[in-house]
């Protein structure tokens, strides 16, 4: 059973929210654009969490699902006029979802570095399809001119155009996935997957078609990379093939590391550490000529993660409020 | 599509699936014994590639190039093998993929740094530069020639060291049983020291045969590594036969794919990914 976090690490979360929901009150556009790539792309690796942290399916192919559904906002979007959040938003997860249920369906029957090689080459496969396409607009990537609007008959509710208000509008979406995943997780469906990945034969002799369950898991994961990939096409209007490139399913394991694996909350620390060291590298200020190569230090920066921090920052604050999840406990009896 | 056509399409598949093999098989074999995944493998076909261009640059001959890249993929192989990859062997393939994650991202940046971003051609030796008249319009190049040769005389001879020697023998051993390996005293982390340097050599060879052939460019290398994916996922992991096999398979898919269905090319390789798949989950090769 996935337990809830204890109170002193509610607390905590409950006061990074509260810092997130501040953020558009200080006034500075970059920094709320900042904060609203963090809270996109925590969507992102909550939702591979699901598979990673929980299923035991190391995909690094998760890239295509967000991209797919960033496309599907572009492909809906009416060249001059906007498209209609209630209609473009399920249609793009659905787009996610139905990708992810096909390829999964392929790719669930393998295990380990297989699975880990055929969901990077299936992403692949989407991403030079996208790239190759005319229909996609190309190499180059292709506009959304005018933002979705929330729309009910012939009356504008909300539209994301506005930035404050698409940002909070992508923090109650954080809120809801996260909810709705701890909700999946301690159902009887949960139980299962999380089974699954301590011991898959056990489940099987057990009785479970884990097959079914393991692809459940796979097309959720897809379904909520997809409501990530569509808000993330909101941000600048634009979407580019490199959204479902290995790059970001890179980036998206990445958070899920610096985070911690086995909290889905370390989602959103991971993603806040990844995009505080973005643009920290990119800062010419205090890497000089290496800024423009902040790759490299990117790259230093990953391996060192990798060799230094085992249980990412979300491990550090389980272990700091006093609690344990068993997940955690685990990898450090191991 | 008639047959002298037919023919040098063959000829083409079989060329380009043999130098998927100099790459494919080292990450099989790395895989196999190691468990290892390592996603900088296709850097090192990259390297290779820009090696080959500033390298005959230098020396103004390609075989010279060769015979001086050969060492310094060995030695940054058995560097990245000592200093990082050692770390990994108990860790999760999680920790594995970030890992060589992070190099490709520091040695893809290296690269713009030295070579730029633009693409650069490696000139064929001249005395390879001819071509075979085959028949009044059509010709084959004589260099794709003499890089199916030497990728073939490589596969005989890994086959031989692996099959008829002694290092060949815990090479297999280890494939099969890694703990065993061990407790019959073999030092293993030499054995894998091995394995992971001649890999990396095997695919910087590649990349320096095959400079003259494509351009040399950025992002070449990651291209190569999702392709050699397939390969292995097809073969089956660990499985040499099994690399070879997928090797000739996806270089003739490749090739007859572009002829055949150009609009859909790039997906011909993943179809029949697909199709084995379905078939044998572990690839052709491969044990379950």
């Amino acid at each position: 059973m996935i337990t809830l976090p204890n109170a002193r690490t509610i607390a905590v979360l409950l006061l990074v929210l509260a810092a997130l929901a501040s953020v558009p009150f200080l006034g500075d556009s970059f920094y709320l654009k900042l904060a609203t790539r963090v809270i996109v792309l925590a969507i992102f690796a909550m939702s591979l969490e699901l598979l990673i942290g929980y299923t035991g399916l190391v995909s690094f192919g998760h890239a295509a699902y967000f991209g797919l559904a960033a496309y599907g906002l572009q492909l809906l979007s009416p060249e001059y006029d906007a498209a209609n959040l209630l209609v473009a938003l399920p249609a793009s997860m659905a787009l996610a979802a139905l990708v992810a249920l096909a390829v999964g369906a392929l790719v669930v029957r393998t295990r380990g570095i297989y699975f880990i090689m055929v969901t990077l080459a299936f992403a692949q496969m989407l991403f030079y399809l996208v790239r190759d396409s005319a229909w996609f607009g190309g190499s180059d990537g292709a506009f959304i001119y005018v933002k979705p609007v929330l729309r009910i008959g012939e009356t504008v509710l909300f539209s994301l155009d506005d930035r404050t208000g698409f940002y909070f509008f992508c923090l109650c979406c954080l809120v809801f996935t996260y909810v709705l995943l701890v909700v999946i997780l301690r159902s009887p469906f949960g139980q299962v997957i999380m089974g699954i990945k301590e011991n898959e034969h056990r489940m099987q002799a057990l009785g479970y078609n884990t097959y079914r369950y393991k692809l459940a898991s796979f097309v959720i994961a897809g379904t909520f990379a997809g409501l990530a990939g569509f808000l993330f096409a909101a941000i600048d209007g634009f979407v580019s093939p490199e959204l479902l490139g290995w790059h970001q399913s890179g980036n998206a394991i990445l958070m899920i590391l610096l985070g911690g694996s086995g909290t889905l909350f370390g989602s959103l620390f991971g993603a806040i550490a990844f995009v505080g060291m973005e643009d920290i590298f990119k800062e010419r200020a205090i890497f000089g000529p290496l800024a423009d190569h902040w790759q490299i230090l990117m790259g230093v920066f990953v391996i060192a993660a990798v060799l230094l921090l085992r249980r990412g920052i979300a491990g550090w604050l389980v272990t700091w409020t006093g609690r344990r999840s068993p997940s955690l406990q685990e990898r450090d009896d191991a | 599509m008639d047959s002298v056509f037919l023919f040098i399409q063959i000829l083409n598949g079989l060329q380009y699936g043999l130098l998927l093999f100099l790459i494919a098989s080292g990450l099989t074999l790395v895989f196999g014994i190691m468990g290892v995944i390592n996603l900088a493998h296709g850097s090192f076909y990259m390297i290779g590639a820009y090696m080959a261009l500033s390298l005959t640059q230098l020396t103004g001959s390609l075989p010279a190039a060769l015979l001086l890249g050969i060492p310094i993929a060995l030695v940054l192989g058995y560097g990245m093998e000592g200093l990082f990859i050692v770390h990994l062997y108990r860790r999760d393939h999680l920790d594995q993929l970030l890992l060589t994650y992070g190099f490709i991202l520091i040695l893809n940046e290296t690269q713009s740094i030295i070579w730029g971003d633009d693409a650069h051609g490696v000139p064929v030796p001249s005395w390879l530069d001819l071509s075979l008249p085959l028949t009044d319009t059509l010709s084959y190049p004589v260099y794709r020639l003499a890089v199916s040769g030497v990728c073939l005389v490589l596969a005989i001879a890994m086959y031989l060291v692996i099959q008829r020697t002694r290092l060949g023998m815990m090479v297999r051993a280890g494939e099969s049983n890694r703990e065993m390996v061990e407790v019959l005293g073999i030092n293993i982390r030499q054995l894998y020291a091995f394995v992971f340097s001649a890999g990396i050599c095997l695919a910087a060879v590649a990349g320096m045969l095959a400079a003259p052939i494509e351009s040399v460019y950025p992002g070449i290398g990651e291209q190569v590594l999702i392709i050699s994916f397939v390969v292995v996922v097809i073969g089956g992991i660990g499985s040499i036969k099994g690399a070879f096999v997928g090797s000739l398979l996806i270089g003739l898919a490749q090739v007859f794919g572009q002829v055949l269905l150009p609009e859909f090319s790039g997906a011909v390789v993943y179809a029949l990914m697909a199709a084995v798949l379905l078939w044998r989950p572990t690839g052709l090769f491969g044990r379950a």
